[in-house]
């Protein structure tokens, strides 16, 4: 009980005294406002000391002209008056002498014939009613005088009186009212009318700290109540993502590279043993730039993809056309971040081998946006160049890469690439949506591809797959093209890449 | 990526489908992308054109799965009297190659002629890159006198009743009227003359490769022998076309006979020759890794349609795929299985490392994440409406772009404001920044165009005097010294926008947006912004 009490806060203790007393009492002694105190309500209600009940009721209340006439006496009772004054005058004469309108002279001569205190007589208003009744106040007066009144609480009589001031315009005014009530619990009904001490340690300042507290007591707060939110700055959660697929990448040995996202078609698809005839070297499928055109790098280089492409190399037949400079020469933004790999292999030195590579980067296909595909995503790249590495090697580090993003389940599939046999279609099982999802492909460069950049001696494993779609269920995207709304409330709310 | 879609009563009447042959055929590397009751739909990479026909998919199939194992032999006939084509020089400009062949003997059910038809399409869109390179007729030999001549002659020379109309028309009309001449002008419209294929009477059989003759070009479930003509611009592809089709007439129970193709050398097609490729076991075990036995590498290669004795694979001549000897290991690999390849991680020893760039990009990013900013991450690409809204010149374009966005992006800040103002109705204050590249037409670089990094901060609502204390609070957390410089700037307010000085060099701006270009945009509040090139923070640094 006593922790109940210290917890309570100002206005709280405010209305305690008064709790057994109703909700205008309440206002009336606590000297608060009718909002200070609802608010109080609800905080003890919060604290299991009442419960609030709030109920919707149908009130009649004076309206505009009603306030008026409750000042200036009803139009029936000004007419009285000046009958009483003026016995048995003509109409003409009463209505003059009232100096009220047309409509208000009519209402009100109605209402006292009604009411038996006139009659008409030869054109003449006679009064008829006795003394004490033209004294009397008039039901309608008397009601005026109770509003508000709840609708549902009238009386018979009082039933036909709002009947009738009701056609009456503006006298009177109904609306619907929350009335609140409250109930106390056990527990209230004990606190009840205590006089708590308001004199309690709300915010602690500077001067208390100086001067210290004395025997005064800390108001307890309430800890379970709701806090306003705030906002904190944060890197991209994309880039978060990015920054853990790096680390596992460098913690397996890999090297970072990187490169331009503008691209020759010579290093983009040439190098990489696709032919100038091939599908995805079209406009609907790529991006390629518009008046500007590329160079091609050394003589020796460029002589010898033309071979490879013209007649291919020692023990293989090549694609058989007329290799084309021009077409080599088309810039485009890169389609994937192989040709960042093929750059990288023509870098490499005898004493950089083994090597393994990495990148994470941005490719771009000429796509229709919708849920499943971006014309602007991630990939993740990787490449290994040994002597003696093989297809169950590359299978194992996209294994444990996978592993490490959280996906238990992978499995590898036949695929087809221009430069890489054998190839690899990678699959990872989907938990949530139990299915299989296709990631992207991986495979072992072709000697086509290898030859001409590093040689005979090598063999490179090589990977490429897409990343935007491995990270969607993490942080619950539904549709690729969320990924990059950049909605700023969601950047603030998105939870940070917590996996270690 | 191609589709092929085969009758399910037709694809059972060899192999029944279970789950297990489901699997199978996804580990076939033709993953089976639908499946229902009248239907099975595959998907089949565009280097095995010789399995877009049911024929040829079961052939493979077969052979995968053990029933009919190593190399199918075709029986192909010698050409018989006047079964010869005459290429005429004029088609060298226009449509060179050709390939052809006679085929006996055949009956066809309704199903079987849209069956082929399909296959037929199927081939011509794909490995025939849509009839450019590769186009294919198919005629009723009974209603053609052989020999034939390939010929190109001028619109007004031409005149015949296509497949589907019912009158005569000319060339040039045919490429306009007929959906399938409109479909395909382009591929002869630029030429002076139009190649045809004409048989001994001089009667026009079609235009290659638009459309057949009415007369001459009709199967039907009377026509017994079959003409078959592939065209095109190259000559190894057309003749593989051929042989894909001969292979699957003769699995449909066709009696193939070869023609004699008289151009400058005179030559037969369609030849059957096999390839034969060494291939050693140890390159095999090496590439894949996995430890097999000379006679277990005969068995797998057997398993995709080749015969392997003494270290000699002999191949079937539709299957030109293989290139290689990389090629074969990969059929080996498929036939083993990818499913029974132990995955291992390898102990390659090398030193992992994180580039540089990488790294400071990430603390620059990190150092205002810390004070309260939120890093955006948009496209490179911006749309054409922005490219006029901010008069951005020289601007680099994409040809034929199917999204909205057109032109690579020359500076982060036209990004950021569409950004902004898409989220002008979310709680202010809003600290955004974004670490990206922009693009710059240089004909220096190898691509012709060069790659900068830029960094940009936008506070909003905020006046320059708020810009200017997160900026100084910015190179003083990197330990950098700057100046300032006044300027002016498109869209900043004069007297409000000044350069930035690193080391001699002007390396970006701070300043607050004119309100003119904030209700441009349709921006409500006040917004400063600081955008600055990184290349020259990123040397001092270190």
């Amino acid at each position: 009980m006593d922790d109940i009490l210290d917890s309570l806060s100002l206005i709280e203790r405010t209305v305690v005294p008064y709790l057994h007393k109703s909700l205008n009492e309440i206002i009336e002694k606590s000297g608060l406002d009718k909002t200070s105190v609802l608010r109080a309500l609800s905080f003890l209600e919060n604290k299991k000391i009442l419960i609030l009940k709030s109920e919707q009721k149908n009130i009649v209340d004076i309206g505009v002209n009603g306030i008026h006439y409750k000042k200036n006496h009803l139009p029936e009772r000004n007419l009285l008056f000046v009958i009483e004054n003026n016995d048995r005058k003509t109409i003409q004469e009463i209505r003059a002498e009232s100096k009220m309108s047309d409509n208000e002279f009519k209402v009100a001569l109605g209402t006292l014939k009604n009411k038996a205190l006139i009659e008409l007589k030869e054109g003449k208003i006679w009064l008829i009613g006795k003394k004490e009744e033209i004294s009397k106040r008039f039901p309608e007066e008397l009601f005026l005088e109770k509003l508000p009144m709840n609708i549902d609480e009238l009386d018979e009589y009082e039933k036909k009186v709002l009947k009738d001031l009701s056609s009456r315009r503006d006298i009177l005014e109904i609306h619907q009212e929350k009335i609140i009530t409250f109930e106390l619990t056990e527990i209230g009904k004990k606190i009840a009318g205590k006089i708590v001490s308001t004199d309690l340690i709300e915010e602690l300042t500077p001067e208390m700290i100086k001067n210290g507290i004395g025997n005064k007591k800390f108001r307890k707060y309430d800890l379970t109540a709701k806090v306003p939110k705030i906002n904190g700055g944060s890197t991209h959660y994309v880039n978060q993502a990015i920054e853990y697929a790096t680390k596992i990448w460098t913690d397996m040995g890999f090297k970072e590279i990187s490169g331009s996202m503008t691209e020759t078609s010579f290093w983009n698809f040439d190098v990489l043993f696709t032919p100038q005839d091939h599908p995805a070297r079209e406009m609907q499928d790529t991006f390629f730039i518009k008046n500007v055109l590329g160079k091609l790098p050394e003589k020796s280089l460029v002589d010898s993809i033309k071979k490879v492409h013209e007649k291919g190399i020692d023990g293989s037949n090549g694609w058989g056309y007329k290799w084309a400079e021009e077409e080599a020469k088309k810039v485009l933004l890169r389609t994937h971040t192989t040709c960042l790999s093929a750059r990288a292999l023509t870098q490499l030195k005898k004493e950089n081998f083994p090597a393994k590579l990495f990148a994470i980067g941005k490719a771009f296909r000429n796509e229709t946006l919708d849920w499943s595909h971006l014309f602007e995503f991630y990939q993740t790249e990787g490449i290994v160049v040994d002597k003696n590495v093989n297809l169950t090697q590359l299978l194992g580090y996209l294994k444990e890469f996978y592993k490490k993003m959280g996906f238990e389940k992978i499995r590898f599939r036949p695929s087809y690439f221009p430069y890489t046999e054998p190839s690899v279609e990678i699959e990872i099982f989907h938990p949530e949506r139990q299915k299989w999802l296709e990631l992207g492909g991986a495979g072992i460069f072709r000697p086509e591809v290898t030859e001409p950049l590093i040689g005979k001696e090598y063999k490179v494993l090589a990977w490429g797959q897409g990343f935007e779609r491995i990270i969607l269920d993490y942080y619950k995207i539904k549709d690729l093209r969320n990924m990059y709304s950049n909605d700023i409330q969601n950047l603030r709310d998105t939870k940070t890449w917590m996996k270690t | 990526m191609a589709n092929v879609i085969f009758s399910r009563k037709d694809f059972e009447s060899e192999i029944k489908i279970t789950k297990e042959i489901e699997e199978k055929i996804n580990l076939f590397g033709t993953p089976l992308e639908s499946i229902s009751e009248t239907e099975i739909e595959i998907e089949v990479f565009p280097n095995r054109p010789d399995i877009y026909t049911l024929q040829g998919y079961l052939r493979a199939f077969k052979a995968f799965i053990g029933k009919e194992k190593g190399l199918k032999k075709y029986l192909v006939n010698k050409p018989e009297k006047n079964y010869i084509v005459y290429v005429d020089k004029s088609v060298k400009e226009v449509r060179p190659f050709t390939a052809c062949a006679i085929v006996k003997n055949m009956s066809f059910t309704d199903e079987d002629i849209k069956e082929l038809m399909n296959a037929q399409e199927k081939i011509a869109t794909t490995l025939g890159r849509n009839r450019k390179k590769i186009g294919i007729g198919i005629y009723p030999l009974d209603k053609i006198n052989l020999p034939i001549t390939y010929t190109a002659k001028e619109s007004k020379e031409i005149k015949y009743q296509p497949l589907g109309m019912n009158k005569e028309e000319s060339a040039r009309d045919i490429l306009l009227l007929h959906p399938t001449g409109r479909k395909y002008a382009h591929l002869l419209e630029h030429f002076g003359k139009y190649p045809l294929f004409l048989d001994s009477s001089k009667k026009i059989l079609s235009m290659p490769p638009i459309i057949n003759s009415e007369e001459t070009g009709r199967i039907t479930k009377e026509t017994k022998n079959l003409f078959i003509e592939c065209t095109g611009t190259e000559k190894k592809a057309v003749e593989r076309a051929l042989i894909i089709l001969a292979t699957t007439f003769a699995d449909m129970g066709g009696k193939i006979y070869q023609m004699e193709i008289i151009d400058k050398e005179k030559y037969s097609t369609p030849n059957m020759q096999t390839q034969k490729m060494k291939i050693s076991v140890e390159n095999v075990k090496k590439l894949i890794g996995i430890e097999i036995t000379e006679k277990q590498m005969e068995e797998l290669l057997s398993r995709m349609g080749h015969t392997c004795k003494n270290k000699i694979v002999e191949i079937g001549a539709w299957r030109s795929d293989i290139m290689h000897e990389v090629d074969l290991i990969e059929d080996i690999a498929i036939a083993y299985g990818y499913d029974n390849l132990i995955p291992v991680l390898p102990a390659i020893s090398t030193i992992g490392q994180e580039s540089k760039e990488s790294i400071l990009k990430k603390k620059i990013a990190q150092l205002l994440a810390n004070i309260g900013f939120n890093e955006l991450s948009t496209n490179h690409l911006i749309k054409k409406e922005e490219i006029d809204l901010y008069e951005v010149k020289d601007s680099i374009d994409i040809v034929d772009s199917k999204t909205e966005y057109k032109s690579l992006r020359q500076n982060l800040f036209i990004s950021m404001l569409r950004i902004l103002t898409e989220n002008k109705d979310v709680e202010y204050p809003q600290k955004v920044f974004e670490i990206g590249k922009v693009f710059a037409k240089n004909s220096q670089k190898e691509s012709g165009i060069e790659e900068n990094e830029k960094l940009i901060i936008g506070i909003t609502p905020s006046n320059v005097t708020e810009i200017k204390k997160h900026l100084d609070y910015f190179f003083r957390k990197i330990n950098l010294e700057y100046s300032i410089k006044e300027s002016s700037q498109v869209n900043l307010i004069d007297g409000r926008t000044a350069s930035i000085i690193v080391n001699g060099k002007n390396i970006g701006y701070f300043g607050e947006l004119h309100p003119n270009c904030l209700k441009k945009v349709g921006m409500k509040m006040p917004l400063s912004i600081t955008e600055i090139y990184l290349e020259e923070i990123y040397k001092l640094i270190n």
